[in-house]
């Protein structure tokens, strides 16, 4: 009888061989946490540079207090869900809070972001609807997909064009169309060209859910996302996001402004069927999520430090995804360069975060770093100091080879397809030494 | 490569195999071996991501979409074929 573990050789497989190579993404234990960018791994102080903590709030006195309080005066858990064990005071006060903060009539509380797509997305899409995702999804989309009833098509990834096709090869079907986007991509950092998409979200008729779990506090005036920062709110059917990046704790949510989304609570399973949140996460939740629409001075801060790192790895020679963004991708061409790249920066004290295919579009090899507002000028200068150190020792990195590339990719393949760049901005791009600096709540230069 | 909506909706079942291998012959090359047999995930060497482009160029092709649903149920270049020629006639 063959071991019931048999059918994953090939992923110990490829565990083993990246253990042998220096160390597994999934070994790395941290002993202690020292701030929202630094902690101790392997005996070492380690700047933390793939974390998502893109406000750098973890730490913050008021959200660690208000947890603390809540812990004492509620207890640990809620030990059941909101169907069948009731609300606390905290979960509606928490679901108001949210309404109020994007400008719409309700919200739902889910324990996680993941769970927030999957129980969202199954939901709202029934037997005689359709789906229609990115072809780059999250795998919290996928997962969604797969929970509902729905017929699910897939478009290719940022392309407006190729969704209007498949939504009007849909004219004359009964049933929902909901197309299901995300702000900001996570493994690349590239953004959804949401214009385009709202525009053909109105000729069809169709819904629009936008998950903004890498926008939330990065990107608008007041920290609400994509969607504000473009001035589509008002063309937005349904947002879900996540707690457990700009907010700093764990949960997710769903908010729409159309009447009755309450009856989702009713046919959600992820949202039934799971304890929901414990109060001090609630509490650590409400807390920061007051300070989003004020913390100006934290996007500022989040920005000019992604422009740092952005523009030093490329001044430097380095092939990135399309947009600057929080999010900054390494593109290597071979997992042997990807692997050797995140390891001495390990050893060097940078921790990031490998991404290998098949979880990277197009098959990329990326050595992904996620910027935050906590991050100092020098930290951010040490990573790019030391990326180019092994670039160049290991031969994989040179300004001029870099740049040709950087220009097919934009101008010929596929990129400023995937970044809905236009040629004029791509050209710019490929012309300039390094990006500009942003605005607050947002970037002012695409590439 | 055929340009998007090249091929008509009432495209015959042979038209679409040729159609189907023209596409997989940009990606595998001029002298793979095609037959209806042919395993689109195991014989062609194709990762995933180039597997989702052929579906999509194909779509292109045939003014068709091919619900994710049908693409798990599809192994062989006959299966591919056959879905095409369902999905077109209940497009028609």
């Amino acid at each position: 009888m063959s071991g019931i573990f048999d059918k994953f050789a090939p992923l110990q497989e490829q565990h083993a061989a990246l253990t042998a190579m220096g160390r597994s993404p999934a070994d790395i234990e941290f002993e202690e946490i020292l701030s929202p960018t630094e902690a101790i791994l392997n005996g070492k102080r380690t700047v933390l540079m793939g974390t998502n903590n893109y406000l750098g709030l973890t730490f913050d006195e008021d959200a660690v207090d208000a947890a603390i309080d809540a812990l004492k005066s509620e207890g640990t858990g809620t030990t059941g869900s909101r169907i069948a064990n009731g609300s606390y005071d905290g979960h509606k006060a928490l679901e108001k809070e949210l309404a109020e903060f994007y400008g719409m009539r309700s919200a739902i509380l889910f324990s996680t972001g993941y769970q927030a797509n999957l129980g969202a997305i199954a939901a709202l899409a029934g037997r005689d609807d359709y789906l229609l995702i990115d072809a780059d999804s999250h795998a919290s989309i996928y997962d969604a997909c797969r929970l509902s009833d729905a017929q699910v098509i897939r478009f290719r990834h940022n392309d407006a064009d190729n969704l209007d096709r498949k939504l009007k090869r849909l004219e004359g079907t009964s049933g929902s169309k909901i197309i299901v986007i995300e702000s900001i991509y996570s493994m690349l950092g590239d953004m959804v060209p949401l214009k385009d998409f709202v525009e053909v979200k109105k000729k069809h008729g169709a819904y629009l859910l936008i998950d903004e779990a890498h926008s939330l506090g990065v990107l608008g005036d007041k920290g609400r996302g994509l969607c504000e920062h473009e001035g589509l709110e008002d063309d937005i059917d349904f947002i879900t996001g996540t707690f457990s990046k700009s907010i700093g704790t764990v949960g997710g949510f769903l908010v729409s402004n159309l009447p009755g989304l309450d009856i989702v609570r009713f046919v959600s399973r992820p949202y039934m069927f799971t304890a929901s949140p414990p109060p001090s996460v609630v509490a650590s939740a409400r807390k920061t999520l007051s300070r989003i629409a004020g913390a100006t001075e934290l996007r500022k801060k989040l920005w000019d430090n992604a422009t740092q790192l952005y523009n030093g790895l490329k001044g430097a020679g380095f092939d990135l995804g399309p947009t600057l963004s929080p999010i900054v991708a390494i593109r290597l061409k071979d997992p042997e360069q990807a692997i050797a790249l995140w390891n001495g920066l390990l050893d060097a004290g940078v921790y990031t975060n490998l991404a290998l295919p098949p979880a990277t579009p197009y098959g990329w090899y990326l050595l992904r770093s996620s910027i935050s507002a906590a991050h100092t000028p020098e930290q951010i200068a040490l990573a790019v100091d030391v990326c180019t150190k092994i670039g160049k020792e290991l031969g994989f990195i040179t300004l001029s080879n870099s740049k040709k590339a950087y220009a097919e990719d934009l101008q010929g393949n596929g990129h400023a397809q995937l970044n809905g760049a236009s040629e004029a901005s791509s050209s710019a791009a490929v012309e300039a030494e390094a990006v500009e600096p942003p605005a607050t709540g947002g970037p002012a230069a695409r590439v | 490569m055929t340009s998007p909506q090249s091929a008509s909706k009432s495209t015959s079942n042979d038209s679409i195999m040729l159609e189907i291998k023209n596409q997989l012959r940009v990606r595998t090359g001029e002298n793979a071996v095609l037959g209806p047999d042919t395993n689109i995930t195991r014989d062609l060497g194709l990762d995933s991501l180039a597997i989702m482009d052929f579906i999509f160029d194909l779509e292109d092709s045939f003014d068709i979409s091919i619900p994710m649903e049908r693409i798990a149920e599809v192994q062989t270049l006959s299966d591919l074929a056959k879905a095409i020629d369902i999905l077109q006639k209940e497009a028609a």
